[in-house]
């Protein structure tokens, strides 16, 4: 016979095991909410500012070239800022159902650091400009010599139109330096926007 | 005669048969091109060479910063007993008389200690094996006996068959031109390749069936292979097929139009080509994934093998620098271009969007200037940027010409402008977006040989800008 402290402590422990299983069926229900949640909010706060008009260099990809389009999108009032709601605008372009060039799902872009041209001097370029783009976007990318300088043109281009001063621009992905975009496209030297502009002007027409 | 003088005749004919026998081993080892230090033979993508081999403590010796020096970029600091070398980005710490190394932070242990002298670092060549992949981090095959090196997939396969039995003519293919030494003995006809990486066939025995050239052997000794084949009378050896082709016969046989003579310098880098055809990716780097099936670097590697024989066919030495599927860096390319001082850089890629051939030249980064003789090296393709224009146009034309859609246009695209010489890229599209047309071999002949001929248009200002 079986002593009944020990069925007691069975009959307590199976309590326990069932009330733990339904505690953690309950978080992981949970949890899945809370990311679905989360992934459906914006990253940045809504831009506020007037309305104004902006060029995108926009790539077509079944044409192979690169055309200039106007927009009217809300720019803040900071250079920074502005640069970087122009190259949102112009990533937004890419990453919709009609896209001309599409993006991988979660191509962003991290951020835009310009010099301000008044703090320019020994050691500090004016018209330098920073792009980061996050990990993503160069990692889903589709590879080819076309493809890669259609898209670095446009995001250069976009940029040196809509943001003055610009004349020299480096892209890193994530923070870092990377060799290419996706195997072609050189992303470890600075881009000369004068001699991107000759390229893009190549890439007006098929 | 006085006593004297007949034992000085004496002692001088005692020594004559000894000076004969030096002057016989010395004139035999120059004929014959067989060194007789111990040295290592080191065959890669980039270079093959040799280096000597000393003996420490009973067990054989190279120098690492020798061995690695032409694969990459090598530094070394010495530190009392600790010597540090840093290849590419590899850093590895050697203690003098100890076994134990940091390779990136872990330990390794070689088979026996390491030796420095006059602050040289010197590996047993039983660590090779073992030690090389981790500091290349690619496969090495090292053949200990023979003391030869195959790193990567370096190597020249051949095949050896009786073509025809009266006269018997055997005909040894290999798959890229050799240059051996061959000598001719009694009984036997032995080709010594000292430069070229033989790959060690499957027998190093075999045998024809043929009375009169019934069989060839193969062997490694001191860095370089050896097939000797045996004939019932003498045999006599004729290249052709740009010395890819080896036929022995029993008569001597007249070399081919296409036959080049032996080259009394067989390495690589010595010789000067017209064209470098640079065949892009390769190796873990795959490039663009043009299907499911279709890698670009194996589309590529066609193209280029494709492109050399037009351009060969027209009488313009090239070299294709990626010539199997081995990973180099877009630094390595340029430099062995650099190297080389070819008349053109013809780097190719494909794509599986568009139709037909896009041409690339550099758009030059900003980037520091040019003192004298020392080149930025992200603009040193400026001075000859506007022959790459030219050079590009005329290709483009003849792609024209032949009905292959053509477009003209600048890239960001390494190393294009690193590469001191006229440089111009190829992204080569399918025709009718039908992928499968990029291995067609009518279509990589229709296309090679539209650019052949565009580079062969543009050959006076090519030479002229060389």
């Amino acid at each position: 016979m079986i002593p009944r402290h020990i069925l007691i402590t069975a009959g307590a422990l199976l309590v326990l095991a069932l009330g733990m299983a339904f505690y953690a069926r309950s978080m992981r229900s949970r949890a899945s909410y809370e990311s679905t949640a989360s992934a459906t909010q914006p990253v940045t706060a809504p831009v506020s500012g007037p309305v104004e008009q902006v060029t995108l260099y926009v790539a077509y990809d079944d044409e192979g070239i690169l055309q200039a389009r106007g927009f009217r999108i809300p720019l803040p009032s900071g250079r920074q800022q502005r640069a970087e709601e122009v190259l949102r605008a112009l990533i937004g372009l890419y990453l919709d159902k009609s896209s001309p060039h599409p993006l991988g799902m979660g191509s962003d872009l991290r951020g835009v650091y310009l010099v301000d041209p008044q703090l320019a001097g020994p050691g500090v370029e004016a018209g330098l400009a920073v792009i980061d783009l996050n990990g993503a976007f160069a990692d889903s990318h589709r590879s080819g010599v076309l493809l890669e300088n259609l898209m670095v043109a446009s995001l250069v281009r976009t940029l040196a139109a809509n943001i003055d001063g610009i004349r020299r621009v480096k892209i890193l992905i994530d923070g870092h330096e990377r060799e290419t975009l996706a195997g072609h496209a050189d992303l470890s030297n600075f881009i000369d926007v004068a001699a991107l502009n000759q390229m893009s002007a190549q890439l007006a027409s098929p | 005669m006085p006593p004297e003088r007949s034992t000085r005749l004496l002692s001088r004919r005692r020594w004559l048969p000894v000076l004969a026998f030096v002057c016989f081993s010395f004139s035999s080892a120059l004929l014959l091109g067989t060194p007789d230090h111990p040295q290592i033979s080191v065959f890669s993508a980039l270079a093959n060479y040799s280096l000597p081999v000393t003996q420490h403590n009973g067990q054989d010796y190279v120098g690492l910063l020798e061995l690695l020096d032409p694969l990459g970029n090598v530094t070394v600091s010495v530190d009392r007993s600790h010597w540090k070398l840093r290849y590419n980005t590899t850093d590895l710490e050697f203690t003098a008389d100890k076994t134990r190394v940091k390779i990136g932070g872990s330990d390794f242990d070689l088979p026996a200690s390491f030796v420095l002298e006059n602050n040289r670092g010197m590996i047993p060549l039983s660590a090779i094996p073992s030690l090389l992949p981790r500091i290349l981090g690619g496969p090495v095959t090292f053949h200990a006996a023979g003391r030869r090196l195959f790193i990567g997939n370096a190597g020249i396969h051949f095949t050896a068959q009786i073509a025809s039995n009266n006269p018997p003519k055997l005909v040894m293919n290999f798959s890229s031109s050799v240059n051996p030494s061959v000598h001719q003995e009694a009984g036997k006809l032995r080709l010594l390749f000292e430069h070229e990486p033989i790959a060690e066939p499957g027998s190093s025995v075999l045998t024809f069936g043929n009375p009169t050239i019934p069989s060839a052997s193969y062997q490694e000794e001191n860095g370089m292979a050896e097939i000797s084949i045996t004939g019932a009378s003498p045999l006599f050896a004729s290249f052709s097929n740009e010395n890819r082709t080896l036929t022995i016969s029993t008569t001597p046989q007249p070399q081919t139009a296409s036959t080049t003579p032996p080259n009394p310098a067989p390495v690589a880098t010595s010789r000067h080509f017209f064209a470098v055809v640079d065949a892009s990716h390769g190796g873990n780097e795959r490039g663009a994934a043009l299907n499911d099936q279709i890698a670009e670097k194996d589309v590529t590697l066609a193209f280029a093998r494709r492109l050399r024989q037009e351009l060969e066919a027209r009488g313009l030495s090239t070299l294709v620098i990626r010539d199997g599927d081995m990973s180099l860096t877009l630094d390595q390319r340029a430099s062995m271009v650099n190297a080389l001082h070819p008349a053109i850089y013809i780097c190719v890629h494909a794509a599986s969007e568009g139709s037909g051939v896009r041409l690339y030249t550099a758009l030059l980064p900003a980037a520091a200037e040019s003192h004298g003789l020392f080149v930025d090296w992200n603009t040193a393709q400026a001075p000859f940027v506007a022959n790459s224009r030219i050079t590009e146009s005329n290709i483009a034309i003849q792609l024209q010409k032949n009905q292959i859609p053509a477009r003209s246009l600048q890239a960001a695209l390494r190393p294009l402008n690193n590469v001191t010489t006229v440089a111009v890229a190829l992204e080569i599209t399918p025709q009718q977006n039908d992928i499968h047309n990029l291995l067609s071999p009518a279509y990589q002949q229709a296309v090679m040989s539209s650019v052949a001929d565009g580079i062969a248009a543009a050959k006076s200002t090519l030479e002229g800008a060389r």
